[in-house]
């Protein structure tokens, strides 16, 4: 009696663990059926303008909705430029945090500025993108712009990035914008990584007599390099997608400029712009086609960053 | 004890059905050009306390308002850029005015104050060409003499979201710019030769106040809000105008809506010295065969209403209420247009 209860009892678990393995599965499925739902999606969105354009649409820098021309060089060169400055700012701010934080702060320190950096990820990107209209945008057309264009601008080669009128808002006010947004992830990436550095290490370097800088450039650095990639992409991958902050401050013009004092368009406003009010095949699937342009470049991103993430814990296995 | 019970669960569905059934007969639903919300709303707030009858108005702008109709997820759909009488057709769309406003130039300029610097239509496309590039300009000196304008760069705001507000002042631009005609052109959004691009009214608003030498077009009542400061703009007769519910009228009553096939008028550079030059009407789209006709009714109840009683709180909101004569001829075509799927009248 007591043997065939058990037995009734062990089928319904395992019944149970195959229905819960197929639940699960099912769940994990669905985020790819998902994403492939989402390709399929935008592609057939996209494919008037596909048809249209060709590969023009990948070199022209046209952007006139009332003749109905299209191309995508304006909103991805902003989408790049703006990128590329944020990493140029996020990336060593959050490298001298990550550093402040494992390295030489003391230790009832370690957890209040933590958890601020942790907080600075969790503000809306709205509310960054109007402090930078309001407050930041009017500071930098005051003082940091006119200088730049006084001092930089005359510079044979690299002046022409720094001509034109101080406005305040542009791809350099959205950049940096940008660069304040993702300094807590790269940097929350970059405290893990090193964390994670064995204390043997470090300490015989200090043993020997290396200075702090020494250990960190020597020591530190090459054993998380991989992991520090792989925050930096991750903090790349929100930079390319930000919208909101961005389409307050870049703004909004379809125009191709090399100053980034110039307003200009990142795919990701543009499509929030005008999306609403695209009227006509074209130009909604041209829409559609930026989109997916943002897509792909996006996802390049963030699969390199989760490559390099499983090299990082590969590596780790074969030092320990 | 089951009775009971049952009894609850049927009393329960019941006042659930009752509350459903009486949100829609209540409420009207709209969507679209963003100019006309203080207004709409404004009424929908006297027409319910009334009536009883709700409006809820989405101002997701005109593009998305003709979406939105032609989608039929909304009762009716509200555009600034009027339909072709082509276009209507194809659709099976009827429209008609609901009310008509005004658009200014607002500047940004240390010292300049409300109304002082005049400015021509060949002037504003020519600023917004790049063409004219300093506040300066001996162009822009030789109608505002007397003034000192400053040596200061122009910078040019648009909006960078598609707008009837853009269509109505890339229409009046085309008008008195042969150039501006050819290139960019007329539309609610245009490839813009410069300048920077604010999401809507209060977008442009808040980048003029901003950036010192702009000049940005918003709608009046947004100037009003924010305390802008506005240019005076020449008339097509030639006489230099400030903008006012008069001049917005003076233009408006040029306006030759019985000659309109399907209400199709743009109200921008019309003749006469009083005549406000970037002038616009609203307008509201309709299906003209309804398939629920108790709906429509009660929009044309909503408006019908707002001819007869929202022409005071218009004009306090700085818009102009659609003059006697051209309801008339509004509720005709009510009539006239507007079917339920039998093809009885839904206006009568």
């Amino acid at each position: 009696m007591t043997t065939s209860k058990t037995e009734s009892r062990e089928k319904i678990q395992a019944f149970l663990d195959i229905a819960f393995k197929l639940l699960t599965r099912f769940f994990a499925f669905a985020v790819l059926a998902l994403l492939a739902g989402i390709i399929i999606e935008l592609f057939v969105g996209a494919m008037p303008s596909i048809k249209a354009f060709g590969w023009k649409f990948f070199t022209s820098s046209d952007w006139d909705p009332v003749n109905n021309k299209f191309g995508s060089v304006i909103q991805v060169y902003g989408t790049l430029v703006t990128s590329f400055i944020a990493l140029l700012i996020g990336i060593p701010v959050s490298f001298g945090i990550a550093l402040y934080l494992t390295e030489l702060s003391p230790a009832w320190l370690k957890r209040p500025l933590g958890i601020a950096i942790e907080l600075l990820a969790g503000i809306p990107s709205i509310i960054y993108g109007m402090w930078g209209l309001f407050v930041f945008a009017p500071k930098l057309s005051d003082n940091f712009q006119p200088w730049l264009i006084d001092h930089l601008g005359p510079l044979p080669g690299i002046g022409v990035l720094f001509q034109g009128a101080p406005m305040g808002i542009g791809m350099l006010t959205a950049g940096i914008i940008l660069g304040v947004m993702i300094i807590p992830f790269i940097a929350s990436v970059m405290r893990d990584v090193f964390e994670i550095v064995p204390p043997t290490l470090k300490e015989s370097a200090y043993a020997v007599g290396c200075t702090t800088w020494e250990v960190v450039w020597n020591v530190v650095l090459p054993y998380t390099k991989i992991g520090v990639v792989g925050g930096i992409m991750l903090g790349l991958g929100r930079a390319l997608g930000e919208t909101m902050a961005v389409t307050f401050v870049i703004g909004n013009a379809q125009n191709l400029s090399f100053s980034l004092l110039d307003p200009g368009s990142s795919i990701a406003s543009t499509l929030a712009n005008e999306f609403n009010e695209a009227f006509g095949n074209l130009y909604t699937s041209s829409l559609i086609e930026l989109g997916l342009i943002m897509f792909l470049i996006t996802f390049i991103v963030l699969a390199l960053s989760k490559l390099l993430l499983f090299k990082l814990g590969k590596m780790e296995g074969e030092k320990t | 004890m089951s009775a009971f019970k049952s009894s609850i669960i049927a009393s329960a569905i019941a006042c659930s059905m009752t509350v459903a059934a009486s949100a829609f007969a209540t409420d009207i639903t709209g969507a679209g050009a963003t100019f006309p919300y203080p207004i709409y709303s404004k009424w929908a707030e006297a027409y319910k306390a009334k009536s009883g009858v709700g409006l809820n108005y989405q101002s997701i702008g005109s593009g998305g308002g003709i979406k939105q109709i032609n989608a039929k997820t909304v009762d009716f759909g509200a555009s600034d850029m009027p339909l072709t009488p082509d276009v209507l057709e194809k659709d099976g769309l009827m429209q008609f005015p609901a009310v008509m406003g005004g658009e200014v130039l607002a500047v940004n300029l240390p010292g300049i104050k409300k109304g002082e610097i005049k400015l021509t239509g060949k002037l504003i496309a020519d600023i917004y060409l790049g063409k004219i590039k300093n506040w300066n300009d001996p162009a822009i000196e030789a109608v505002n003499k007397g003034i000192k304008l400053p040596n200061t760069r122009i910078t040019v705001v648009h909006r960078s979201d598609g707008s009837g507000t853009t269509f109505i002042f890339t229409n009046y631009l085309s008008k008195v710019s042969p150039e501006w005609k050819v290139k960019p052109g007329v539309g609610t959004a245009v490839d813009w030769p410069i300048g920077v691009g604010g999401k809507g009214n209060e977008g442009v608003a808040s980048y003029v106040e901003r950036i010192k030498g702009s000049i940005g077009y918003v709608e009046y009542a947004y100037a009003l809000q924010n305390n802008m400061v506005y240019t005076q703009l020449q008339s097509h007769d030639g006489s230099f105008l400030s903008p006012s519910s008069e001049t917005f009228q003076a233009a408006a009553a040029g306006a030759d809506w019985p000659h309109a096939p399907g209400f199709y008028q743009i109200l921008t550079d019309e003749p006469g010295k009083n005549s406000w030059p970037i002038t616009g009407a609203t307008f509201i789209l309709m299906h003209t065969v309804q398939e629920k006709p108790a709906n429509a009714k009660e929009v044309l109840k909503f408006y019908s209403w707002a001819y007869d009683n929202g022409g005071k709180m218009a004009e306090e909101l700085i818009y102009v209420p659609m003059p006697a004569s051209v309801v008339k001829l509004i509720r005709q075509a009510w009539h006239d247009k507007i079917k339920d799927t039998a093809g009885h009248s839904v206006w009568n």
